[in-house]
């Protein structure tokens, strides 16, 4: 595929400036080490505890709904144009209404159950 | 291909980065001085001709400072998570079509590439984007950081899925996955007049997807500080910047593809490349003012409410979006 | 400096949480804090559990000084208390040690009537800081630049009438001190007043679906809460107590002036900021009162008691009359010497009740200064109110309760 080599080279060129810009301007850079400059921000008190716990559980419900929705997205996408492309219009309008629908029932499962909700 | 396509397409490539590197620092200017007068107050006045060279100084500025690594964090994502902010926001510009196709000896189109699968590659980069604040705010082992990452994830990754909705109804009317395509099937009437509840869709959820006011939790600065970005410094630091600035102009090049005709306008016959970048300039333009403005008017969300605005309110609208169009457009086939 | 990842023993437990939480300092260097407090918050998620205020860090002993000034010589430390608006802490204190002298009827018309029109002032002064920070809190950039741009007229006001923007010291006990305003003064403020408008902030916020989204049922405080928190000022009129000592102790000269206390009884930061927002309407109500008092009164109407003992002469006899010089060496070298004592005078301060507390020795010291500081008392109720919020809820509700952390440290 050709055509790609332009995404290619984009990723290169911003590679290059990337890691170039940091490694370029290393040696303009002071380094003066001090154990408090180390401390990670914490409005200026030495920080509690790690940050590396668990953490609530809604933040992967979202990440849950984002894979079934993503899902659902990504098989609408060959739907939409085919749909733009074929005359068996009726058909696929109302393939997309079961799949939506299936998805809908779901949808508002979730919504019922409080997993929009982000307030408890 | 031959050595010129190669020539040709190495040339847009630099063009882009160049475009890239040069408008986030003319943006950020500008979006100084149109908040100092909107504020009532002077912005950047010093540095150059009434402070033309501001931004280019921070730069400068920001290039010999100190690169803080904070003790704790993960090195090497720490030292990564910038980078691949960088990139996809950079290749996403890769299917931007600035112009009509110009005859300069052979055709050349003012794009870098037509991917068949063009908008589908423009989604694609956008959730690449948020591994980079995901990766700065988790490496950072700062709290702050930590919040701006978690609220970055969420919320991109949720507002994302708008914006695939709101594209889904674009492509039923084009029929094509490629921008240009697209920007050709609005020759007779832009997407906007069509597609308007798609249109309001898609801008939220851009405004949300480069995390601006009123949408700007990840970095909210009175309540988790600068979020996920909050332990950089230096260079890495001038990276957040760049890619956050070169999403709004991307975001606004892409809602002038998709909704306002690209590049379509009156041209002079023979001008058609130039009239072409000038009409798709300014509707970019007009949307990165408005991105601006929103800044300077409206307080920011809080993020449950950000939450269920996107999944109780945005979501049922985009998938009734999709199939009212649908209908439509069977009726009027 | 440790940098271990201890801290501060008074908060010893605070490591064993239970595991999905997690303890967040929120300060001293916050940008949402209004100064250099420190609230420890354990957060589940983003929500808040427990809130714990951290005070102290801007303690600069200012009751203690106090008291090692002669009365007169601590006008110009309250400035520094609560310093978005210097003359009301100096009326509070001036009007404790009236009180203390048993004086408090003899001050005349005139002092009252420029005392109570700079406490509204200031009131505004404060009130636009309050605006600014807690539009920017919540998000509105431009309502905090437009706010201190309203506020620079006042402080210019303030500047016309003592020469000085922030720390004013402008009142003296017995009156309003050798300098009187300048007679342009009351055009001044008629002209700050015609020019003045709070319809811009208005259309910022009050009616903007965002801010009041954010502002509408966050932070609650009931009204029970806050009268056994010992809430004042707007954050109590906020939960719909209709308490305000200028109506219910009138003191200088609000018995004269027609006004009204807005209250709200919803409890919510919306509460707060409509009780606040209307108050500076009513501020601009009671300043335009006194103006027209003023210009009632005769040009030669003192604004000083009749009292040597505690009023210095004017400077310009002191050379040239024996009398006066005698005066003003009393006054210098011994300061204001109240009878042996002690008095509480509180005022409606922006923020809430002002109070000093002064025991009288009989000297020209004070034995003992307390201020009751309304900053300080309202913080407390933090505890309670942020807990079940969001982040962003505690930090609406700081600004919501409107600290100055001069005043809550002292």
């Amino acid at each position: 595929m050709p055509s790609w080599i332009a995404v290619v080279i984009l990723i290169a060129l911003a590679l290059l400036f990337t890691i170039g810009s940091f490694v370029g301007t290393m040696a303009l850079k002071p380094r003066r080490k001090d154990p408090v400059k180390g401390e990670a921000y914490e409005s200026g008190m030495p920080p509690i505890g790690d940050t590396r716990g668990r953490h609530n559980v809604r933040f992967y419900i979202v990440a849950m709904l984002f894979l079934i929705f993503d899902v659902e997205l990504a098989f609408l996408y060959p739907w939409v144009v085919l749909y733009s492309n074929l005359d068996e219009q009726l058909f696929l309008f109302i393939e997309a209404l079961v799949f939506i629908g299936i998805l809908g029932v779901g949808y508002v499962y979730a919504w019922r159950k409080g997993a929009l909700d982000w307030k408890n | 291909m031959d050595g010129w396509e190669w020539l040709i397409v190495a040339i847009k490539c630099v063009v882009i980065l160049l475009i890239f590197l040069g408008a986030p620092l003319i943006l950020v200017l500008v979006e100084r001085w149109t908040l100092g007068r909107l504020q009532s107050r002077i912005g950047p006045n010093r540095v150059g001709w009434s402070g033309t060279l501001q931004t280019a100084a921070d730069g400068l500025k920001l290039g010999i400072k100190e690169d803080l690594i904070p003790r704790g964090a993960d090195k090497l994502v720490f030292w990564f998570g910038p980078v691949f902010l960088v990139v996809p926001a950079l290749a996403a510009w890769a299917i931007v079509p600035v112009g009509p196709k110009v005859g300069l000896g052979r055709d050349i189109g003012l794009w870098a590439v037509d991917l068949n699968v063009g908008i589908l590659f423009f989604l694609a980069m956008g959730s690449l984007g948020v591994y980079g604040v995901v990766m700065s705010g988790w490496s950072s082992n700062s709290k702050y950081a930590h919040f701006g990452a978690l609220r970055a994830s969420a919320q991109v990754i949720s507002y994302e899925l708008i914006m695939g909705l709101a594209v889904l109804a674009v492509i039923l009317y084009a029929g094509s996955l490629s921008l240009i395509d697209i920007v050709e099937q609005q020759r007779g009437l832009w997407f906007i007049v069509p597609q308007f509840v798609g249109f309001l869709l898609f801008v939220i959820a851009g405004v949300a997807e480069t995390n601006r006011v009123p949408f700007d939790l990840p970095e909210a600065e009175s309540e988790i500080v600068a979020g996920f970005h909050v332990e950089y410094s230096g260079m890495r630091f001038a990276m957040f910047f760049i890619a956050e600035y070169a999403n709004i102009i991307l975001i606004s090049a892409i809602i002038t593809t998709l909704y306002l005709g690209g590049w379509l306008g009156w041209t002079i016959p023979g001008m058609e490349g130039l009239t072409g970048i000038v009409w798709f300039a300014l509707k970019t333009v007009a949307f990165i003012a408005m991105f601006l403005l929103l800044r300077a008017a409206l307080p920011r969300l809080r993020y449950d409410q950000l939450m269920s605005f996107c999944w109780k309110f945005l979501m049922p609208i985009g998938i009734i979006n999709v199939l009212l169009a649908a209908g439509l457009r069977m009726a009027w086939s | 400096m440790s940098v271990e990842t201890g801290t501060a023993s008074m908060f010893g437990d605070i490591e064993q949480v239970s595991e999905n939480q997690m303890v967040l300092n929120m300060g001293p260097q916050h940008p949402s804090t209004h100064g250099v407090m420190r609230l420890l918050i354990e957060v589940d998620g983003e929500t808040v559990t427990k809130c714990t205020p951290d005070v102290g860090y801007l303690h600069r002993g200012v009751e203690k000084l106090i008291e090692t000034h002669d009365y007169r010589g601590g006008i110009t430390l309250t400035d520094r208390m609560d310093y978005t608006a210097g003359p009301s802490n100096n009326m509070g204190y001036l009007m404790a040690i009236e009180k203390l002298m048993g004086m408090d009827d003899e001050i005349p018309l005139r002092a009252k009537l420029l005392r109570t029109a700079v406490a509204e002032l200031s009131r505004l002064a404060s009130h636009h800081i309050w605006i600014g920070t807690h539009a920017l809190d919540i998000g509105a950039m431009s309502a905090f630049l437009w706010s201190l741009r309203e506020r620079e007229k006042i402080l210019y006001l303030f500047e016309q009438a003592c020469g000085a923007r922030l720390t004013t010291s402008f009142m003296r006990v017995g009156g309003t001190g050798p300098h009187d305003v300048p007679e342009s003064w009351v055009e001044n403020v008629d002209a700050f007043l015609d020019s003045y408008t709070l319809d811009e902030l208005n259309s910022l916020l009050t009616g903007n679906e965002i801010f009041q989204s954010r502002t509408r049922g966050v932070g609650v405080i009931p009204a029970e809460q806050a009268l056994s928190y010992g809430l004042t000022g707007p954050s109590l009129r906020g939960s719909g107590v209709d308490w305000d000592l200028r109506k219910a102790r009138p003191y200088a000269a609000y018995d004269m002036i027609d006004f009204e206390i807005p209250v709200f009884p919803e409890g919510d930061v919306y509460a707060r900021y409509l009780v606040r927002l209307n108050e500076m309407y009513q501020a601009t109500r009671i300043v335009r009162q006194c103006m027209e008092h003023l210009r009632d009164l005769p040009a030669d109407a003192p604004s000083n008691a009749d009292r040597p003992d505690l009023v210095p002469p004017d400077v310009g006899r002191v050379p040239f009359d024996m009398e006066a010089m005698i005066n003003h060496f009393k006054l210098v070298m011994h300061g204001v010497q109240p009878p042996v004592g002690e008095a509480y005078f509180g005022i409606e301060g922006p923020k809430g009740e002002l109070g000093y507390y002064f025991v009288s020795d009989g000297s020209g010291m004070p034995y003992r200064c307390h201020v009751r500081s309304p900053s300080f008392v309202n913080l407390g109720v933090m505890e309670d109110a942020a807990v079940g919020g969001l982040i962003a809820d505690t930090v609406a509700l700081i600004g919501s309760i409107d600290i100055v952390l001069g005043e809550v440290d002292r």
